[in-house]
Formats: structure tokens, C-alpha cells, sequence
């Protein structure tokens, strides 16, 4: 590694804590901790995963139902976002270990942007659910559950699209599960059927959501405070751990999305 | 601890798998133990990204193909691979020790046994489900 002492490349304000042998052992030992960490973190969500699969699977009418009342779009632009703030903080990483200090800063930045994005539409998409009730628990407004749904295709610029394939595919399920509860309703041209308790639906979609979104919020503060010392010049070739591992949970909250969405807003 | 402790223990045998130890970082590492960074070519990190997005779209496609009880895992398998490029090229696993990624696939495996478990338990009370009557608040 000769090439790395006459390398030119920033090097960053680096140290050796004095209960470590080498700076090797010292990043190992970091970046260990970190794995461990995100282990505990899939272990939490997984006991969410858990209470998703068995609702499900009891009552599949619910999800099929209320995954409609989902964006889909922004659910997928959202996708979009967070895949993008994934590449530009792997980039970031690579940028730290060169030593490339202003595009470090750069795209810390644009990763930081990106959770404000992601936040951003969140927020849109929470908006909609809370302005017509769609919440957990005795919150749920079936009320205006119906008033919705009948003037579904009128309100196309606040509420997803009417998909007539869906709503018919939908009615066919329930049919086959005879179902006796369901309700009919006249939904503007097509009719639906509410199946009962959707609030858990909606329970479970705001519990998994909003836990992401509590960690894309923490994500977005270690971003920052990466940023902050990156524009101080603390990283460079040799001291690249603080970026590598704000990656890593960055990285992760990505990986959760990436089974979230398909799971809470594409079910067939 | 004296040095001479230190240079006389024993290496673990496992030593590839979990990583430097004290014994093994100063004297057998390339480097003296120095960082040695890997930073992963940027076409790379672009190819995984352009290949996520495309499976994004492609999952989003197959929620428009009725294949019954198949959809949900083929999104499960679709988001599989995805999650798998995200560990193995943005999180580094692939150029990783071992242990790394044992960790990780440990956690899921044991959230398939929770989960696996938790729904082996739904059969005892499947009889008393009625279809269409989850249980809840009163509406």
C-alpha cells in the first residue's frame, strides 16, 4: 500500500483511538457495530412484517380493498426517490475513500434532498388519507368512506384514478370468498363492496409507514451531520468510517421501502 | 496485556470469516493494517441503480397480470432481488468479510421463523375465522 502514502488524494482529519492496534482493526470494529445494529433494526420491522402476513392472510377483502385508496403513482415515484438517494450516497462513499471532497459535499447533498423529497410526498399522501379519514382504528371515517368512493371519479385530482379492471377484479375476489358482510354501494358508475374493518388496513399502513418514516427522518439528521463535516474536510482516503456507515443505514431504510411498497401499495 | 501474550495466542480458525483480531491485524494483514478502501466503480453503482429502476417498473407491471395467488410472490421475489443488489453493491457486502453478510441473512432467516411460525399458529384458530369478519372496533 506504498501508493497510498504518496497518494496526493485528501486525506482527511484521521486519529487512531489508543484501544486499537491499527486503523484497520478501528474501521473493522466500527463498521461491525453497524451491521450488528442494522440487524436489531430488520429484527423491529420484522415483528411488523409478521402482523402484515397473518392479517393478510385472514383477510386478504381488507388489503384488497384498501390498497385502492392508496396512490399508487406516488407510491412508485417515491420508490424512484429513494432508489436515486441510494446511488448518490453509495457515490458518496466511493467520493469519500478518493478523497473527492467537493463532490463528497455534493452529493451528501443531494441525498439529503432526496429524504426532503421523499418526506415531501409522504406528507402529500398522509395529507389525503387524514382530509378523508382513512386512519386506524375508531378514526376510520366509513362515513365519508362512501361519499368518497361516490364521487370517486370526480375527484381525480385529489384521489387515485378510477381503475374499473381493479374495482371488477376485486368484486370477483370477494365473490369467491362469498363473502356475507360486504357491502354494496353505488360508487358513481361502478359499484363497490366495503369489506369490514379497513381501519386494520389502515392501522398497519400507517404503523409500517410511519416507522420508515421516522427512519428516513433519522437517516436525513446523520446526512446532515455528515455533510457538515464533510464541508469541514474530516473525510478523506483515510478516514472514511462515518460515511461508510451513515451509508449503511441509509442503505438499509432503502431496503425496507423496497419490500414496503410492493407489499402495501401493489396487491392483487 | 505484554506483547508476548499477544504474539503467542493462538489464531482462530474462523479468522476469515469474522474478521481481523488483535493478533492478526498488525501482522498479517497487506498494508500493516492500514485501510485498505475499495471504492466501488461508479459504472457499477449506475448499472444497479438503472437495473432497480427497471424493476420497479416491472413490478409495478406485474400487479396488472392476474396471476392468483402467484402475484404477491413474484413482488416478494422481485423486491428479493432488488434488496439483494442494494446489500451486495451499495452496502459493500460483496467485497466484505463474511460475517457481514451472515449477520444479515441470519436477521432474515429469523424473521422467516417468526414469521413461518406465527402462521403455523393461525391454523389452530383458521376454523374460527368467518371470512369478511375481522375483528375490530365497532364501525
Amino acid at each position: 500500500m506504498a501508493s497510498v502514502a504518496a497518494n496526493p488524494r485528501y486525506e482527511g482529519k484521521h486519529h487512531l483511538a489508543h484501544h486499537f492496534d491499527t486503523r484497520r482493526q478501528q474501521f473493522d470494529s466500527h463498521k461491525l457495530a453497524m451491521w450488528l445494529f442494522l440487524v436489531t433494526e430488520v429484527l423491529m420491522f420484522g415483528g411488523l412484517f409478521c402482523a402484515y402476513t397473518i392479517y393478510r392472510a385472514s383477510h386478504p377483502e381488507i388489503f384488497l380493498f384498501a390498497h385502492t385508496l392508496l396512490d399508487k403513482n406516488l407510491g412508485a415515484v417515491n420508490t424512484i426517490v429513494l432508489l436515486f438517494s441510494s446511488f448518490t450516497m453509495a457515490w458518496a462513499v466511493r467520493a469519500a475513500m478518493l478523497g473527492e471532497r467537493r463532490r463528497l459535499s455534493a452529493l451528501l447533498a443531494i441525498t439529503l434532498l432526496c429524504g426532503f423529497g421523499f418526506l415531501g410526498i409522504k406528507a402529500v399522501e398522509y395529507n389525503h388519507k387524514w382530509q378523508h379519514g382513512f386512519l386506524w382504528g375508531q378514526h376510520f371515517a366509513y362515513a365519508e368512506l362512501q361519499d368518497y368512493l361516490a364521487g370517486h371519479g370526480t375527484d381525480a385530482a385529489t384521489g387515485p384514478a378510477p381503475d374499473p379492471a381493479a374495482d371488477a377484479h376485486a368484486a370477483a375476489v370477494m365473490a369467491e370468498l362469498d363473502l356475507a358482510a360486504a357491502v354494496t354501494v353505488a360508487h358513481g358508475h361502478d359499484p363497490a363492496l366495503i369489506p369490514r374493518n379497513v381501519h386494520i388496513f389502515f392501522g398497519i399502513y400507517f404503523v409500517m409507514t410511519g416507522l420508515h418514516g421516522i427512519h428516513v427522518l433519522a437517516g436525513m439528521i446523520v446526512i446532515g451531520w455528515l455533510l457538515r463535516r464533510s464541508l469541514r474536510g474530516d473525510f478523506g482516503t483515510r478516514n472514511y468510517t462515518a460515511v461508510d456507515l451513515g451509508g449503511l443505514y441509509w442503505h438499509l431504510v432503502d431496503l425496507i421501502w423496497i419490500f414496503l411498497f410492493p407489499l402495501l401499495y401493489l396487491i392483487h | 496485556m505484554p506483547e508476548s501474550d499477544r504474539s503467542h495466542r493462538p489464531l482462530p480458525a474462523n479468522r476469515a470469516v469474522f474478521g481481523t483480531t488483535d493478533t492478526d491485524s498488525v501482522h498479517d494483514e497487506p498494508g500493516g493494517g492500514d485501510l485498505h478502501p475499495h471504492p466501488v466503480p461508479l459504472w457499477m453503482l449506475g448499472g444497479v441503480f438503472a437495473t432497480l429502476v427497471v424493476l420497479t417498473v416491472l413490478t409495478v407491471a406485474a400487479t396488472y397480470v392476474d396471476l392468483g395467488r402467484l402475484n404477491v410472490w413474484v413482488a416478494l421475489a422481485i423486491a428479493a432481488v432488488k434488496g439483494t443488489l442494494v446489500a451486495e453493491i451499495f452496502m459493500h457486502l460483496h467485497w466484505d468479510r463474511p460475517f457481514h453478510r451472515i449477520a444479515l441473512l441470519a436477521a432474515v432467516a429469523f424473521v422467516a421463523l417468526f414469521i413461518g411460525i406465527a402462521m403455523l399458529d393461525r391454523v389452530t384458530y383458521l376454523p374460527d375465522l368467518i371470512p369478511g369478519h375481522a375483528p375490530g372496533v365497532q364501525q
